[in-house]
């Protein structure tokens, strides 16, 4: 069962039209926002919570319960939502589409999802890379102040609030919740240590909640729709539509919003022209973007494409960019490109994180040319263990899984490279000793 | 209070304290690099993370709160396996050159990878290396020791309050350093080096000269400045290897001044280590014997009123209070202290200490601070105040010259001595401040009292501070900042001249240290006796001079500008023929016939007691209000406009063993000279 038309939250996803104001107006944006507005902040986070609305930015975490730790009433201190824009996650590119093609979407939740929160500001961390969308969505700010639907008396409900964007210097780490307040404070992007969290002490050192790009431009549609529509369409507790970034050895790439639990292998075939070959010739998916583990086409069959299923085969949703890849793939070099960029992308602040994945990535660059001892596979997977759950934030852990995921699945592919090169070069060399060893 | 129960031993901690801080008090110990009890908490090392019941991950334990009911487990095989982790991270691309490390016997890391880490590495790729920075002429990088920790970047940003160290670069690539090159400008930059866990910020001075075991450590107070802080004075065979800070919550914390720290090397160079005479206009080298019967020659049948002692900034009370008792004996009481010429009210102890006392910063709500650059004057007494800032709610206004860089924010009030009359007056817009301050407290430097009306100063400003609450029953504000560790002692000993004044026709001065005294004041003709350790202009001036032993070479007492008594011991022995003051002065009066009644250390000490008994308590320090409001003698209306003239203009060669040392003098050279202004601007 495919998504009809009719419940497509975003129904400019593609840019086949407009995406100014009047527009987004006839498509149904920004209709009765007051009217939503005066039901309560109480109101909309319990419809967000009847949604089952889960976070879209990779960790899943229910979006109604993280606004309610927001405080219920202001201290003197001023509360803040922040939309993570840091679309850095390779294989993904779900809210670059939404800011440039339906940027209302984005802004109308803003709105909404500050009024739940006690907030009166927002802030949108765009990342630096894209330039374009940081118009779009300024020209989208700046029509929605001349309308009167942000600002002062925003909408005529009598709520004030105002939107910022903050374009980024392209920084992976500075997507992870913390260091994105860090960065947009004006210092270095480094996570924080938690707790405190972002709710009790963030912005500026003031109740926060930071929230992705698709989670607050569903809100509208939530609210205007009711809790009971978005729940409908997936499993329980992994409810709702979600955009899915279908890439790779796939005929067709697209982003296509999608019901959540639809099977992987539909998702491939109805909207991106299957794989490139045939299913048969499909050997692995990233399912969720690079930092969760691979799956094999076996698992691929059958597996369904929601947080829980995918956690249940030690994979993620993640941010869902499905990285498609076909036997024409080296994967054992794909996933040491990907160590290469999680090496770079480490802020260096803990220790595990900051000399492991360095390890981690030079071990990978030996493996994909075999030049290494069937032990240190082994050796491999435990350093990945040891950084893994250690670290300040979740980048590590991220950086760390393809590769358990690459030893999990194709460990005899990785021990027919080193056979295979034993064969070719004999044993090979250990590196020179250092002096001081 | 929470119960928190450590490895099953159920301990009770405060509230918000951190799990580290429950595992201490159940006396577990818990690694760590980046933690520092001083220092904000940094959470990135990983090295103390442990086990907590119900928590998915280890938790770094220095960064997590306790919560009532906590179970933590220190000893688990989940912590085990992380600390193992962690220490085989720290070491993969840590050089491994422990044979030619300075730290080599006193690294974090070394000890922790021996109690926490494997036996053997796994790692089989090539190792970063990273490229030395230069920061100075006291510390010495080698940055691929680094295991960045940050230690140094919060030290230099958070107590020193220069904020010149940061991190450049992502991930592996991250490297600490000053972003641009230049040498670090803070007074403090020696406590880098004790900060750093690793041997990556060591002692330049220091490099390839000893091994920790080797050294033999004396406890002692530092008297370059007048904080008196407590140092270990390191020594190999006779020689003065290194100085380090003890920890003294009451003075110095854990942090040392750089003059303090360095300049011991002036302690080998310009010493008089034998005694000389002046024979027909030359100064020749002498016996003690020969020395003494000169000066016995020259005393003999001199009317005793026609002697004068003088004593400097670095002596001992042991050694003025044998020289007071020798002039008395002499007949003579043309005693003083002030070479400087501050106009000082030794009448009162409260006039001429630092009342509120180093920690009793940390309880003051208003700071004015009148002609005294703490930063130059007392780095560390200055790291307390910039803590007292940092701790919120502290206005601080200043009176001197404008656009210092104190480390800390502070209203400039204006340059001298208007400013202090109108805030004497209660009219200046400051006093508002301080009036509405619970604890306000003043501090006037030394520097200040240096001048023709010091002594208007000195009375404007106990004004200043009687009339803004500064003095109470259980509240003493009025603090006077000295310079240099030997200033107070004389002034509590009485080391001044009576009522009427000096007498007015000196025949022979007898100088005990005073370097800083004014030549062209001592009349042709006068005889002169130099005492002290190194031969400056002063020793050229006199006709006999007898060899003394600089602070690390004596047991002896000294007082630092709170009042504090504080005994140093003695580290290495006096070079050459130089003997201990007191020793000299007790030998000298036996040749004149008039000997003093002390024959060891604890007579003099007994001695010093009964002059004055704020010398009966070493180490501690009784805090006092004021119940005598009335203030020094001093006639305000003869304050004059004067700007106040920072009485320090070169922090590194500020004393007489600074001057004769090499360390400071590059240092001189990097942060004052013309020829280099990146560095000291």
């Amino acid at each position: 069962m495919a998504l009809s038309d009719k419940d497509r939250i975003f129904t400019n996803l593609y840019g086949l039209q407009d995406w100014r104001l009047p527009a987004a107006r006839r498509r149904g944006n920004w209709d009765g926002t007051a009217a939503l507005i005066a039901k309560g902040r109480d109101w909309i986070i319990e419809e967000v919570k009847n949604s089952g609305l889960r976070g879209r930015g990779g960790a899943g975490f229910p979006t109604g319960m993280k606004w309610s730790f927001m405080p219920k009433q202001s201290d003197g201190r001023p509360h803040y939502l922040v939309v993570n824009a840091d679309e850095s996650e390779p294989g993904t590119c779900k809210d670059r589409d939404i800011i440039r093609h339906d940027p209302h979407t984005l802004i109308e939740g803003c709105l909404l999802a500050g009024v739940a929160m006690g907030a009166h500001a927002g802030y949108i961390y765009i990342r630096g890379e894209y330039y374009n969308e940081s118009l779009v969505l300024e020209a989208a700010i700046a029509e929605a102040y001349e309308a009167g639907l942000i600002g002062p008396n925003a909408c005529g409900s009598g709520w004030d609030f105002d939107l910022y964007v903050h374009r980024g210097a392209g920084a992976y780490i500075c997507g992870e919740e913390t260091a994105l307040i860090e960065s947009l404070e004006g210092k270095k992007g480094m996570p924080r240590l938690k707790p405190p969290f972002p709710a009790a002490v963030g912005l500026y050192g003031a109740p926060t909640t930071v929230n992705n790009v698709e989670t607050i431009a569903v809100v509208p549609e939530i609210l205007r729709r009711g809790a009971a529509w978005f729940a409908s369409f997936g499993r329980p507790k992994n409810s709702g539509t979600k955009i899915f970034c279908i890439q790779g050895h796939v005929n067709r790439p697209c982003n296509v919003e999608e019901e959540m639990s639809i099977p992987l292998r539909e998702l491939i075939e109805r909207h991106a022209g299957g794989v490139r070959g045939g299913w048969d010739n499909l050997l692995a998916v990233i399912p969720g973007g690079s930092s969760t583990p691979l799956i094999p086409k076996e698992i691929c069959d059958t597996v369904l494409m929601d947080f829980d299923a995918l956690r249940e085969v030690k994979s993620g949703l993640g941010t869902a960019g499905v990285i498609v890849m076909d036997k024409s793939t080296d994967l054992i070099k794909a996933i040491a490109r990907l160590s290469q960029f999680y090496k770079h992308e480490s802020c260096g602040q803990c220790t595990p994180c900051r000399e492991g994945m360095g390890w981690v990535k030079r071990m990978m660059d030996r493996m994909v040319e075999g030049r290494a001892e069937l032990a240190e596979i082994d050796v491999l997977e435990d350093v990945t263990r040891r950084i893994e759950g250690h670290t300040i934030c979740a980048l590590a852990d991220g950086g760390v899984w393809p590769v358990q995921g690459l030893i999990r699945h194709f460990r005899p592919m990785m021990e027919e490279r080193i056979a295979a090169y034993k064969a070719r070069r004999g044993s090979p060399q250990p590196t020179l000793p250092m002096a001081a060893e | 209070m929470v119960k928190v129960t450590v490895d099953g031993i159920e301990v009770e901690v405060p509230n918000g304290a951190s799990v580290l801080q429950a595992c201490e008090a159940a006396g577990k110990e818990i690694p760590r690099f980046c933690y520092h009890e001083r220092l904000s908490v940094a959470g990135n090392c990983r090295m103390c993370l442990v086990e907590v019941e119900r928590a998915p991950k280890p938790v770094a334990s220095c960064a997590y709160p306790v919560a009532d009911g906590m179970k933590v487990f220190t000893d688990s095989p989940m912590v085990r396996n992380a600390r193992r982790g962690v220490m085989e991270f720290l070491l993969i691309n840590h050089p491994l050159d422990c044979p030619i490390c300075d730290q080599g016997g006193e690294c974090d890391l070394q000890d922790q990878a021996f109690a926490y880490g494997m036996d053997h590495s796994r790692f089989r790729e090539a190792k970063r290396v990273v490229k030395d920075k230069y920061v100075g002429p006291l510390i010495k990088t080698i940055m691929t020791r680094c295991i960045h920790c940050t230690r140094c970047i919060r030290f230099i940003t958070e107590v020193a309050g220069v904020p010149e160290l940061g991190a450049t670069g992502r991930g592996e690539a991250m490297e600490v350093g000053t972003y641009v090159e230049k040498a670090i400008t803070s007074e403090l930059s020696g406590n880098l080096i004790d900060i750093c866990p690793v041997g990556a910020l060591t002692s330049r001075p220091y490099a390839f000269i000893a091994r920790p075991w080797e050294l033999r450590k004396t406890d002692s107070i530092d008297v370059l400045d007048a904080v008196g802080a407590n140092i270990r004075v390191d020594t190999r065979a006779g020689e003065v290897l290194r100085i380090l800070p003890r920890i003294n919550d009451e003075v110095n914390e854990e942090w040392l001044a750089d003059r303090g720290r360095f300049a011991f090397d002036g302690l080998k160079r310009r010493r008089l280590d034998r005694p000389w005479v002046r024979r027909d206009g030359r100064l020749v080298p002498a016996t003690w014997s020969e020395a003494f019967t000169a000066i016995a020659a020259r005393l003999k049948g001199m009317s005793g009123d026609r002697i004068a002692a003088v004593v400097g900034d670095l002596m001992d009370a042991e050694a003025i209070v044998a020289l007071k008792d020798l002039m008395a004996a002499l007949g003579s009481v043309n005693l003083e202290c002030r070479v400087d010429g501050a106009a000082i009210d030794a009448s009162r102890r409260d006039f001429y200490t630092f009342n509120t006392t180093i920690p009793g910063i940390e309880e003051a709500d208003a700071l004015l601070i009148i002609g005294s650059n703490p930063r130059q004057e007392a780095p560390v007494l200055n790291a307390r105040i910039r803590k007292r800032m940092i701790a919120g709610r502290f206005p601080i206004g200043f009176v001197g010259p404008r656009g210092l860089d104190l480390t800390y924010p502070h209203d400039w009030l204006g340059e001298g001595g208007a400013t202090l009359r109108a805030l004497a007056g209660g009219g200046h817009r400051f006093n508002e401040m301080l009036r509405k301050a619970e604890r306000p407290m003043l501090i006037l430097g030394r520097g200040a009292l240096r001048r023709p009306d010091g002594a208007a100063v000195l009375a404007a400003a106990w004004q200043v501070a009687a009339e803004n609450n500064m003095l109470r029953p259980d509240w003493h504000g009025f603090n006077l900042l000295h310079l240099f560790g030997g200033q107070v002692a004389p002034l509590d000993l009485g080391f001044v001249p009576p009522p009427s004044g000096l007498h007015p026709q000196i025949e022979a001065l007898w100088l005990l240290g005073a370097d800083g005294i004014e030549l062209e004041q001592i009349p042709e003709g006068t005889f002169v006796i130099y005492q002290g350790h190194h031969g400056e202009a002063a020793a050229a001036r006199a006709d006999v001079i007898l060899p003394g032993a600089a602070y690390t070479e004596k047991d002896a007492t000294w007082v630092n500008t709170e009042g504090r008594v504080q005994h140093g011991r003695l580290a290495v022995h006096p070079p050459g023929e130089a003997r201990e003051d007191w020793k000299i002065i007790r030998a000298m009066s036996e040749v004149l016939g008039r000997r003093l009644p002390y024959d060891n250390l604890v007579s003099v000490r007994a001695r010093l007691v009964e002059i004055n008994p704020a010398f009966s308590v070493a180490g501690g320090l009784e805090r006092h209000g004021c119940e005598d409001r009335r203030g020094p003698a001093g006639d305000l209306s003869a304050l004059s406009d004067a700007p106040f003239v920072m009485p320090i203009s070169n922090y590194w060669q500020a004393d007489v063993i600074s001057r004769a040392s090499d360390v400071m003098a590059e240092c001189a050279r990097t942060y004052i000279s013309p020829a280099t202004p990146m560095a000291a601007e």
